[in-house]
């Protein structure tokens, strides 16, 4: 029964990894724009809504209101100001960028609000639990957070598939100079792009706030299982990232069970597993086609 | 008929290469103008900075009576100037019907829709939800004209539209060709065939090295005096 409860938190902890993820899903696989300031960027979003909720005294969900459009404003002046510079000297630039930032937001976090660990209330849903069994108790918080993440992952993926947004995206970040021809401005999309993208991290920062306590220097290692999460998934799909931050989330839990020092090396065997598997699988196709041409 | 491209003593660089040297001309309103040259003849980069893709290093390109030398390609576009580029440079992921959708980034109203336009190429009908880079070249030209008309141009630039394409398919995209002209486009067209060329154009300009070294109507040139000024074979202006 323990185990059938691993695998359970583990789907649940998969949703919030996805959605931390969704936003640099949509970055890093369809923009090919590798945002290491991601985390970073969640994590001034839960600063945000713990200023708002020490001086407003809000309900931390009513903090969302203001702290998702002005997430919006940050990520598409970020694009303007910084990431369309760096992408014009080359794709791997961003890289170097956005670490820069990472290291600023981290220690300008901890000028304004000391190196100590902050926390944001999550309500009376954070108590609340689903008992089904003596052993297994399901966390409506946790169910909030996965059905929140699928819900990010389904708009995402309307947006790109269903909207002119999303058309112009795709053939922006397919081939920019023909999209400009048909009257796209690949400059205003691709800023709409990290726009959004922003948004999801300030959202799932937000949600990493209620879950944890959070200081300013977790931006790099909430970044690792993200990445994890959307590489796992296969780049580009985001119903991939979906997927990959639940078998991340479930081979965590499942290495904790085995013994709780394994918590974080199972999701990386895992991911290791992964990434070796697809390079061997391509290398064998690449095989198969140059015997083909010989 | 009034001037709706002016272009004037441009200059085009690739680096150190010029490779558009002091051209002049003009296209009116309404007319067909072919643009013949060897290879490396600059024509394919007198296209792209007519429609933005390439900054000009020096002159004027004018539109509709405005100055458009400095304007971006995609407000270029949103204009009414509309290429198609050689090679096609389709978005391969998206499906043959969102390649079209994208030119509705122009924001330009007029007659041409996915429907029309898949009325006026009824090849690409059954394709419309297949992925481009599983189309045939015949169907890829098709849907990059398509996909140009889109934005409902009031003038369409045409790269090499017949290159690498079996003669049967070249035949039916003139022939689609001639359906646009016959309804008043305006169009700019490179071609190598000059057989070709002649026959779907009014005038015809001829490149050598960068610069414009023959025009003339249709009629008054003979295919003997293009082929000289196509290979530079006796340096002569302009006869017509």
């Amino acid at each position: 029964m323990t185990w059938v409860a691993a695998v359970v938190h583990g789907i649940l902890l998969g949703g919030f990894y996805a959605l931390l993820a969704a936003g640099l899903a949509l970055l890093f696989g369809v923009m090919r724009i590798i945002n290491l300031a991601h985390g970073s960027l969640a994590l001034v979003g839960a600063y945000m809504s713990f200023l708002l909720v020490e001086h407003t005294g809000w309900s931390t969900y009513l903090t969302l209101l203001p702290v998702l459009p002005g997430a919006l404003i940050v990520g598409y002046l970020l694009q303007r100001t910084m990431l369309e510079r760096s992408l014009r000297a080359g794709q791997l630039v961003p890289l170097l960028t956005t670490f820069g930032l990472l290291i600023v937001i981290a220690n300008l976090l901890q000028r304004f609000f000391s190196p100590d660990v902050h926390s944001l209330d999550e309500g009376s849903i954070g108590t609340a639990a689903w008992q089904t069994t003596s052993s297994l108790a399901i966390p409506w918080f946790d169910v909030l957070t996965l059905g929140i993440a699928v819900a990010v992952l389904g708009g995402l993926h309307l947006v790109l598939r269903r909207t002119q947004l999303g058309r112009e995206l795709r053939a922006t970040a397919a081939d920019a100079d023909t999209a400009e021809l048909l009257g796209v401005n690949s400059r205003t999309v691709y800023a709409r792009a990290t726009a959004i993208a922003v948004a999801t991290a300030a959202l799932a920062g937000v949600f990493y706030g209620m879950r944890t306590g959070f200081d300013p220097n977790q931006g790099g290692a909430e970044l690792l299982y993200a990445f994890e999460a959307v590489v796992i998934g296969g780049l580009g799909s985001l119903w991939g990232t979906l997927g990959g931050g639940i078998v991340l989330g479930v081979s965590q839990e499942i290495g904790a069970q085995i013994n709780p020092e394994y918590f974080a090396i199972g999701g990386h065997l895992v991911f290791l597993a992964v990434l070796v598997g697809r390079s061997m699988a391509q290398a064998s196709r690449i095989r198969y086609a140059l015997r083909r041409f010989a | 008929m009034s001037a709706l491209l002016t272009v004037e003593s441009l200059d085009v660089r690739h680096g150190l290469l010029q490779a558009v040297r002091q051209v002049s001309f003009e296209v009116a309103e309404g007319e067909t103008l072919a643009l013949v040259g060897a290879n490396g003849a600059g024509k394919s980069t007198l296209l792209r900075a007519i429609a933005g893709a390439h900054r000009p290093a020096a002159g004027r390109i004018g539109f509709a009576g405005q100055d458009i030398t400095r304007r971006p390609a995609y407000r270029r576009a949103r204009a009414g100037i509309a290429l198609v580029p050689e090679g096609r440079r389709l978005f391969p992921e998206l499906t043959v019907e969102e390649n079209l959708q994208v030119a509705n980034a122009s924001r330009r109203s007029g007659p041409w829709d996915v429907d029309t336009v898949l009325e006026a190429f009824p090849l690409l009908q059954p394709l419309r939800r297949k992925r481009a880079a599983s189309l045939s070249g015949g169907e890829q030209q098709s849907t990059a004209i398509g996909r140009a008309l889109m934005t409902n141009p009031r003038l369409l630039l045409l790269d090499e539209v017949s290159l690498g394409l079996a003669p049967v398919v070249v035949e039916g995209v003139y022939r689609s060709l001639a359906n646009l002209i016959e309804a008043g486009t305006t169009i700019l067209l490179v071609e190598q065939d000059l057989a070709r060329a002649m026959g779907a154009a009014d005038r015809v300009l001829c490149m050598l090295e960068g610069r414009v070294v023959l025009e003339g109507l249709r009629g008054q040139l003979t295919r003997e005096q293009v082929t000289e000024a196509y290979f530079g074979l006796r340096r002569q202006e302009a006869t017509a």
